[in-house]
């Protein structure tokens, strides 16, 4: 491939990439996200392409090997376009059948389709699912349509021309201009207006004029993963928001500072950069435009602090991710004391549309002051697993119930954690909340990267709060005292609390603790540590009182404050809590009576509960 | 043992021509040797140290900060339990408890004879699954303390 020279010959290349695809030839799309892995996806795939081969259908149907579709729930999925037939929990043994029966036959076959749990009902096509149907997928939605290691596949869906257009003649004071005017606000967290940033970063000096490009892509949040299935189901939308920006602030060079524990997206990110590079669409004089513009892939090592901007800097100078103080911000002097623009994934991936379509079509979606979309991982206790990607200023009763079906097993919705360990609860109470930055962070939460945990009445909130501290305890780097030693202090309360040792006043404290936090803290991560116990003590103060004066855990999670015990008219005595029990704490009562549960010997792991399908062991 | 340390020394310089020894790429540095060694033996600090002329306690300080180094070896086998949010409400914990219980080590040990070495992990980004464990490298998703024990008969 010769390194392409203008933006001309770009769409030159495209038409002749989409003239030779067949629109109207079926297409079988295999997610191949982590979760269809998980799953098992790669034996479906192998198996569809040798199906195909050994029937000599190569010409006739299209095998294609996706990134993420979302609803991990019910992975492996496969989608047969143009007729957009979704299948779910295909395996290998199902292929030739799929062939055989839908591809050349058009039949569908019924027991691989989704069943709407709410109305009983089958749903043909994906578009129907009311997991989709609800969403509006403008970043996410190629994901399906593309294989991630095919530059080409990008191009035909339009891909680089945000890029062809930028580099046609725009003036970087009008990109920015355009960026400002979509309202798009930073997706990893803060809600920084981006155009605001790159202004920002443009106007501040540099001596040798060497400004830098970070796409943060150290996705710490634990319960979050969009900017994985991103990186690893679009790399190339990244790239070019990236270049946009990179031409934007006058920056030659850039950084995707990437999590160690994402493999698959280090290696798609990779290969994205080779393919641009040859098609001449990074490097040296870009689309012949004579902008420059490198990019390098620095793997993080596994600390959440590094998701901050200045200790990710450090990072990528080789030093130890330590924040520091930010009275002279990282678009004046970042990476190298040099004017640098670090962006959340998500937030690379809004540019290329905004550009391609406009401010003012842009700001047609979300609220006054969110505009767009966000996507938000739904996990935890609810039917629909999965990624989402929706207009701001939707409910969350709206995400929960009609795209999320709700919780599993009947069981009582309780609160929904947002915005990580910086984030809050938001109780059944709000549920009608209008989810964008301000109506968040105003119930105590925020928008964060777009964690999104579900949890029911069987989710202990002291438990949830001592998981959050706990692990901000861990990740503290441990450089200024109110995050370093408020933060154990604050464990060690709630260790107290939540096995039996909490008393009067102790709730008052963990209060007085967090406003030194909030106030003292050098960072955002020890600024907003409180969040989780703050919402938790607004919102469950009961459930903090019934630990501390009851010596009860209301949810039964605590160990320390239950017991498990059989209720014998439940039990059969088929013994396989016996067999599961690693205490030898059951015995047998005897043919086909209880078993007995010695409480002496039980150590609480509840592995009888879980084993039992009878609901004849309880815990109080 | 010479002959053992010219390789080591080979190996590392490698590392290092391939990131044509910038200080900034110090953190992937670090990880293809952990790579190449299984873990990172002093031997090939001192030489990073001197080569890149970083102090030998700055490189102290970042192997212990980022959890993805490690200054012993690990087992054959990696066990990753991950204690996500997403995984927590779904009962991570009483997963990561009977794993312990299984290979009788706690989280951050090695079994004898360098069989298992169990740790957890803050998230792995396949939430949907949760709780999830990972193995060498392959996800378990939707796991019970039940299962455990045939997981790790699996491996060993």
């Amino acid at each position: 491939m010769d390194r392409l020279s203008s933006p001309a010959g770009l769409e030159k290349v495209r038409e002749s990439i989409v003239s030779k695809r067949d629109t109207d030839k079926p297409c079988i799309t295999i997610c191949s996200g982590t979760g269809c892995h998980a799953f098992g996806c790669e034996k479906v795939s192998e198996a569809f392409q040798k199906e195909i081969k050994r029937l000599g259908l190569e010409d006739r149907v299209d095998v294609k090997t996706t990134g993420c579709h979302g609803f991990c729930e019910r992975g492996p999925l496969v989608v047969i376009r143009p007729k957009d037939i979704f299948y779910q929990r295909v395996s290998a043994g199902d292929v030739s059948e799929i062939i055989s029966e839908t591809v050349l036959k058009d039949n569908i076959i019924d027991r691989l389709l989704y069943t709407d749990p709410n109305t009983g009902e089958k749903v043909v096509h994906e578009h129907e699912v009311p997991f989709y149907a609800r969403q509006k997928r403008s970043v996410f939605g190629n994901n399906g349509y593309i294989d991630p290691t095919i530059i080409e596949d990008y191009l035909a869906v339009g891909g680089y021309s945000a890029l062809g257009k930028v580099l046609s003649g725009i003036k970087p004071e009008a990109v920015i201009e355009e960026v400002k005017k979509s309202g798009l606000r930073g997706r990893g967290g803060g809600g920084f207006p981006t155009g605001v940033k790159w202004e920002s970063c443009r106007n501040a000096p540099s001596s040798d004029g060497v400004r830098y490009i970070i796409c943060n892509a150290d996705e710490g949040d634990p319960g979050a993963y969009m900017d994985r299935s991103l990186l690893e189901g679009n790399p190339h939308s990244i790239l070019e928001g990236m270049l946009i920006g990179a031409y934007a602030i006058g920056s030659h060079e850039g950084y995707v500072y990437v999590r160690y524990e994402y493999p698959l997206a280090v290696k798609n990110i990779q290969l994205a950069i080779k393919q641009a590079e040859e098609y001449g669409l990074l490097g040296k004089n870009i689309l012949g435009s004579g902008f420059d513009f490198s990019v390098r892939i620095n793997r993080g090592g596994g600390a959440f602090i590094c998701g901050e901007s200045s200790a990710l800097m450090a990072s990528l100078e080789g030093k130890v991710g330590e924040p520091r103080a930010k009275y002279v911000h990282t678009v004046e002097k970042g990476l190298w004391d040099k004017p640098t623009t670090l962006n959340n994934v998500e937030t690379w991936a809004n540019v290329p549309l905004i550009i391609n379509q406009g401010a003012d079509w842009y700001t047609k979606t979300g609220t006054a002051n969110s505009k767009g979309t966000k996507i938000f991982s739904l996990v935890g206790k609810v039917n629909n697993t999965g990624l989402v990607e929706v207009p701001m200023g939707i409910t969350l009763k709206e995400i929960i119930y009609d795209i999320g079906g709700g919780i599993p097993e009947g069981k009582k919705f309780k609160a929904v954690q947002t915005g990580g360990p910086s984030g809050g609860v938001i109780p059944d109470s709000l549920i009608n909340l209008p989810v964008d930055f301000d109506e968040l962070t105003e119930a105590g939460s925020m928008m964060g990267s777009g964690g999104m945990i579900v949890m029911d009445e069987d989710n202990c909130m002291v438990d949830i709060a001592k998981y959050f501290i706990g692990f901000l305890e861990g990740e503290s780097c441990g450089k200024c005292v109110p995050c370093r030693e408020g933060l154990k202090r604050m464990r060690e309360i709630l260790d107290d609390i939540s096995e039996g040792r909490g008393k009067e006043g102790d709730i008052e404290l963990l209060e007085r603790l967090s406003t030194v936090l909030k106030d003292g803290a050098l960072c955002a991560l020890g600024a907003t540590a409180p969040n989780p116990v703050l919402s938790t003590i607004r919102f469950f103060r009961d459930e903090y009182e019934a630990h501390i004066k009851e010596k009860r855990c209301p949810a039964g999670v605590c160990k320390e404050l239950i017991t498990y015990q059989i209720i014998e008219e439940k039990c059969p005595g088929c013994g396989l809590c016996v067999k599961a029990c690693p205490a030898e704490a059951i015995t047998s009562g005897g043919k086909k009576k209880p078993v007995i549960l010695d409480q002496e010997k039980c150590i609480k792991c509840g592995a009888c509960y879980d084993v039992c399908k009878l609901g004849a062991v309880k815990v109080s | 043992m010479h002959a053992e340390t010219g390789q080591l020394e080979k190996k590392v310089a490698l590392v290092l021509d391939k990131y044509q020894h910038d200080k900034g790429m110090l953190v992937s540095i670090l990880q293809d040797i952990q790579e190449e060694f299984n873990y990172l033996p002093r031997e090939s600090l001192e030489q990073v140290s001197k080569t890149l002329d970083i102090p030998f306690s700055q490189l102290y300080s970042v192997t212990t900060f980022f959890k993805a180094l490690r200054l012993t070896p690990r087992g054959r086998h990696l066990i990753n339990v991950c204690m996500g949010t997403a995984c927590h409400v779904r009962g991570a914990v009483k997963v990561l408890e009977s794993t312990e219980r299984e290979l009788g080590i706690k989280s951050g040990e090695t079994t004898d004879g360098l069989e298992f070495t169990l740790e957890t992990v803050n998230c792995v980004g396949a939430c949907a699954l949760g709780p999830v464990v990972i193995i060498d490298g392959e996800y378990h998703g939707q796991m019970k303390t039940e299962k455990v024990k045939d997981m790790i008969k699996e491996y060993s």
